[in-house]
C-alpha cells in the first residue's frame, strides 16, 4: 500500500460511513419522531412496517462509525467519546428503547403496545436530540491536553448545541416524512405530505439559523467561509459557495415536489439538504477531526493497522453496498395498508 | 480518573457485557438451528419442520433485536469509559473490531430482514440462503470478538512502541493468539448448548401438558441429541483450555482453584471460602492430589499458587473460584441430562417421563448462567490486567468523573431491567403457546408468516 495516503483514504471512509448513517438512520429515526402525530394504532403499524426491513442495517452504519473511528482514528475516538460521555450514553439508551420497540410493540397487548409506542417515539426523539447535541458540541470545539480530553462533563451543553439538536430533530422528521411519502398511500400518504411541509419549513429556518450561528461559533470557521472582521472575502467564499447552494436546491426540490404531489422528489430533496449540511460542516473544520486542535493525521492509527482495515474496507464495502441495495430493492414499493393487522 | 470512577466503569462494563452476551450466545446457536430446520424442511417437505422454523424465528427476532441494540453500546463503551486502553490497543484490536462490523454485522442485519419479512418476496432457495448467511454472520462475529478478547488474555504478535501504543508485528499471531482456538471453540459450543437447552426446555414444557404435540416431540429429540453430544465435548475443550491457562495465565488458574501455596500434589477444593485478606482459604472441603491431576494431568505435579504473585497482581479469588464452580457444576448437570435423555429416547421416548420433562424445563436457563459464569472466570480472572501483563485495568480508564459514570450505570440498570422483563415476558409467552397451527404455511395471506407482524395479536 506504499504511495497511498492512508489517513486521507481513512477519513473519506469514516466520513462516508457517518454520512450514510445520518441519511439512512435519519429517515427511520424520523418516522419515530413523527409517531406522536399519527392518527392511530393502524397508521403507526404501517409507519413501522415501512422501515422494519431496513432499520437494523441502517443502524449498523453507526456501529461502523464508532468501530471504524476506533480502528482508523483511535486518537480521535479516545478524545471524543469521553468528551461527549453523557450525550453518547443518552443516544445509546434511546436507541435501545426504540430498537427493541420494533419487536416488542408487536408482542405487547393493550398496555404493552402503548408502552412500546411511547418508547419508540421517545427513543427516536432522544437519539436525534443526543446526536444533535454531539454535533453542536463538536463544532464548538473540544478541549484537549496531552492527547486526551481535558474539558468538563457539560462542555457540550450550550445554546448553540441545543439549536443544532432541535435542527437535527426537524431534519430527521423531514427525512422520515418524505420517506413515508415514498412508501405509503392513501390517508397516511396525505398525512406524511403535511408533516413533510411543516418539517421542511422548520428545517429551512433552523438550517439558516444554525449556519449563521456556526460562522460565529469560532473565528476560524467564519474565516473559512470568507467572513473576516466583518468583511466578506469573496476569494475564500466562492469555492465553498456550491455547498449552501446545494442545500437551497434541496429545499426547493422538497417544496416543488410537495406542490406537484410527487411521491419521491421530496425525499431526494431532503437527502440533498442533509448532504449540504454535512459537507458544510466538513468544510468548516477539515482537516481537524477533533476541532480545532487535532488533525486527522495526528489521530491516525499505526500505518500497519490502517492498511489492514482499509484493505478490508476495499474488499467488503462493495459487497455491503451490494446487499444493502438488494434489501432496498427487494422491499421496494408501497407498504400494504393492512400491515400489522394479520 | 479516580478509583471510584474506575470501579463504576468496571461495574458498568461488566453489567452491560454480561447482559449483552445473553443474546448472542442464544442467537448464534438459534441461527444455526433455524438453518438446519429450514434445510430439513426443504429436503423433506415435512410441515413440522416448517412450523418449528416459523415458531423459533419469532423467538429469534426478539432475541436478535435485543442483541443488536445492547451490542451497539459495547462499540462505544470502549471509548467512553476506557479511552486510554482504546488508544493504546487500537493498532492491534481496532482492525479486529472493524472486521467484525464489516464482515459480520452488515451481513446479519441485511439478511435478517429477508429472513423475517422476505418470505413472500423471495423463493425458498434464496430464503434458505438468507438464513444460512445470518447463521454464518453470527459465527463470524463470534470469531472476531473472541479474537480481540483472546488477544487481551494472551497477547501475541505485537511490540510496544515508543509512545506506549501496541504495534502489531504479526497479524496472524495477534488474531490467532495462543488462547484463541480453544476459546473460540468453547464459546461456539457454549452457544449451541444454550440454544439446545432452551429449545429442549420449551419443548418439554409443551409436552408436559400434551405429550403428543408433534413438533415439540421432534424438537425435544433434536435438542437432546445436541446437548448429549456437545456437553461432554465442551468439558473436554474446557479441560484443554484449563491446561493452557496453567501455562499462560498461572495466576488465573490459581484463582480458579483457590491454590495459595505453590506445591506438588495440590488438592481439589470442591468448595472453599478464599479470602485475599488472609491470603488463604477460611474454609475448604478438598480431595487430596486431585487438583494437580485436573489442572496438570499428573497427581504429583507442582502447580503455582497465588502467593507466588504480589498481592496487587492477584485476581479477585472468591469470584473466580465460585464462578468456575457454577459453570462446571451446570456443565456436569447438562451432561447428565443429555445421557438421561438419550437413554429415554431408546426406551420409548423422553415425553413419557414427566420427571425428565420437568428436569429439562428447569435446565432451560442453565446455559445462560453457565455462559455468564464462564465469562466471569475469563474476565475477572484476567485482573488486574486489561491486556495481560501489558496494561493494568486501572491505567486504561477514561478521564470521566464518578458522577457521570454513576448516572449512566443507573440508567443502564433501569433500562436493561425494563427491556429484560419485557423481552423475557414476550419470549416466555410465545414458548408457553408453543409451535402449532399459528405457525402455518404461508397461505393466501399477503403478510409473510415469517414476518414479525404475523406474531401481532389481533387488535383488542
Amino acid at each position: 500500500m506504499a504511495g497511498l495516503d492512508l489517513p486521507l483514504i481513512g477519513v473519506v471512509v469514516i466520513a462516508t460511513a457517518v454520512l450514510l448513517y445520518v441519511l439512512l438512520d435519519g429517515f427511520d429515526l424520523g418516522v419515530g419522531i413523527l409517531f406522536p402525530f399519527a392518527r392511530g394504532s393502524g397508521e403507526r403499524d404501517v409507519m413501522m412496517a415501512s422501515i422494519a426491513p431496513y432499520w437494523d442495517g441502517n443502524e449498523t452504519w453507526l456501529v461502523l462509525g464508532g468501530g471504524g473511528l476506533f480502528a482508523v482514528f483511535p486518537g480521535a475516538y479516545a478524545i471524543l467519546m469521553p468528551a461527549f460521555y453523557l450525550p453518547v450514553m443518552g443516544m445509546l439508551l434511546s436507541l435501545i428503547l426504540r430498537g427493541v420497540a420494533f419487536e416488542f410493540r408487536l408482542h405487547g397487548r393493550r398496555r404493552g403496545k402503548r408502552l412500546w409506542t411511547i418508547a419508540f417515539a421517545a427513543g427516536s426523539i432522544g437519539a436525534a436530540l443526543a446526536q444533535g447535541l454531539i454535533v453542536g458540541g463538536f463544532v464548538q470545539g473540544v478541549k484537549v491536553a496531552h492527547d486526551a480530553f481535558a474539558g468538563g462533563p457539560f462542555d457540550w451543553a450550550t445554546l448553540y448545541s441545543l439549536l443544532t439538536a432541535v435542527g437535527v430533530v426537524a431534519g430527521y422528521a423531514l427525512l422520515g416524512a418524505t420517506w413515508l411519502m415514498v412508501k405509503t398511500s392513501d390517508d397516511l400518504h396525505g398525512d406524511a405530505r403535511r408533516w413533510a411541509g411543516a418539517a421542511a419549513v422548520a428545517t429551512a429556518v433552523l438550517l439558516a439559523v444554525v449556519s449563521l450561528a456556526t460562522l460565529g461559533v469560532d473565528p476560524r470557521v467564519g474565516a473559512r467561509w470568507g467572513f473576516v472582521a466583518g468583511r466578506i472575502d469573496l476569494a475564500h467564499m466562492s469555492p465553498r459557495l456550491p455547498i449552501p447552494v446545494l442545500g437551497v436546491a434541496g429545499l426547493a426540490l422538497v417544496f416543488w415536489g410537495l406542490r406537484r404531489s410527487a411521491h419521491r422528489l421530496p425525499f431526494a430533496g431532503a437527502l440533498l439538504v442533509f448532504l449540504s449540511g454535512y459537507l458544510g460542516l466538513a468544510a468548516s473544520f477539515f482537516p481537524a477531526i477533533v476541532p480545532y486542535d487535532v488533525s486527522f493525521r495526528e489521530a491516525a492509527n499505526s500505518p500497519g493497522a490502517m492498511a489492514l482495515v482499509l484493505a478490508g474496507v476495499a474488499m467488503m464495502l462493495p459487497l455491503i453496498l451490494g446487499y444493502t441495495a438488494f434489501v432496498y430493492w427487494l422491499f421496494r414499493g408501497k407498504v400494504a395498508a393492512d400491515a400489522g393487522h394479520h | 480518573m479516580g478509583l471510584d470512577a474506575i470501579l463504576l466503569s468496571r461495574l458498568q462494563f461488566a453489567f452491560t457485557i454480561a447482559f449483552h452476551i445473553i443474546f448472542p450466545s442464544f442467537t448464534i446457536g438459534l441461527a444455526s438451528y433455524l438453518a438446519v430446520l429450514e434445510g430439513l424442511w426443504l429436503a423433506t417437505k415435512r410441515e413440522a419442520f416448517q412450523r418449528l422454523y416459523l415458531f423459533w424465528l419469532k423467538v429469534f427476532a426478539i432475541s436478535f433485536g435485543m442483541g443488536v441494540v445492547t451490542g451497539v453500546v459495547m462499540s462505544y463503551e470502549f471509548g467512553t469509559n476506557w479511552s486510554v486502553f482504546s488508544r493504546a490497543s487500537a493498532p492491534v484490536i481496532g482492525p479486529m473490531l472493524a472486521f467484525e462490523v464489516l464482515t459480520a454485522f452488515f451481513l446479519e442485519s441485511s439478511f435478517l430482514g429477508v429472513m423475517l419479512m422476505g418470505w413472500k418476496r423471495v423463493g425458498p432457495g434464496l430464503h434458505f440462503t438468507a438464513t444460512c448467511l445470518v447463521a454464518f454472520g453470527t459465527l463470524l462475529s463470534a470469531f472476531w470478538i473472541i479474537s480481540a478478547n483472546s488477544f487481551m488474555q494472551t497477547p501475541a504478535g505485537f511490540a510496544i512502541g515508543a509512545d506506549g501504543r501496541l504495534l502489531a508485528t504479526s497479524w496472524v499471531a495477534a488474531i490467532f493468539s495462543p488462547s484463541f482456538p480453544e476459546r473460540f471453540a468453547h464459546m461456539v459450543l457454549a452457544a449451541y448448548l444454550v440454544t439446545a437447552l432452551v429449545v429442549g426446555a420449551a419443548s418439554a414444557f409443551i409436552l408436559l401438558r400434551n405429550k403428543d404435540q408433534a413438533e415439540s416431540r421432534i424438537a425435544l429429540r433434536m435438542a437432546i441429541a445436541m446437548f448429549a453430544m456437545v456437553a461432554p465435548l465442551q468439558l473436554l475443550v474446557g479441560d484443554y483450555a484449563g491446561k493452557h491457562i496453567r501455562m499462560d495465565q498461572p495466576s488465573k488458574l490459581a484463582a480458579i482453584e483457590a491454590f495459595w501455596e505453590t506445591k506438588a500434589g495440590q488438592p481439589f477444593h470442591i468448595i472453599a471460602w478464599p479470602d485475599r485478606k488472609i491470603a488463604g482459604n477460611r474454609f475448604e472441603v478438598s480431595i487430596p492430589h486431585l487438583g494437580s491431576l485436573i489442572t496438570a494431568g499428573d497427581a504429583n505435579a507442582t502447580v503455582t499458587g497465588l502467593k507466588a504473585f504480589a498481592p496487587g497482581d492477584r485476581p479477585p479469588v472468591f469470584i473466580v473460584f465460585w464462578a468456575f464452580r457454577i459453570m462446571v457444576g451446570l456443565g456436569l448437570a447438562m451432561i447428565g441430562l443429555g445421557a438421561w435423555g438419550v437413554w429415554l429416547i431408546f426406551r420409548g421416548g423422553p415425553e413419557r417421563s414427566r420427571l425428565f420433562l420437568c428436569a429439562a424445563t428447569l435446565m432451560g436457563p442453565a446455559g445462560f448462567i453457565a455462559v455468564i459464569a464462564g465469562w466471569t472466570v475469563a474476565e475477572v480472572g484476567r485482573q488486574p490486567w486489561v491486556v495481560w501483563h501489558v496494561m493494568r485495568t486501572t491505567s486504561g480508564a477514561s478521564p470521566v468523573g464518578a458522577h457521570q459514570v454513576s448516572a449512566s450505570l443507573l440508567a443502564f440498570l433501569v433500562v436493561y431491567a425494563i427491556i429484560f422483563v419485557a423481552g423475557a415476558l414476550y419470549i416466555l409467552r410465545l414458548m408457553a403457546r408453543g409451535p402449532g397451527e399459528e405457525d402455518a404455511a404461508p397461505a393466501a395471506a399477503d403478510r409473510a408468516p415469517g414476518s414479525p407482524f404475523a406474531a401481532a395479536p389481533t387488535e383488542p
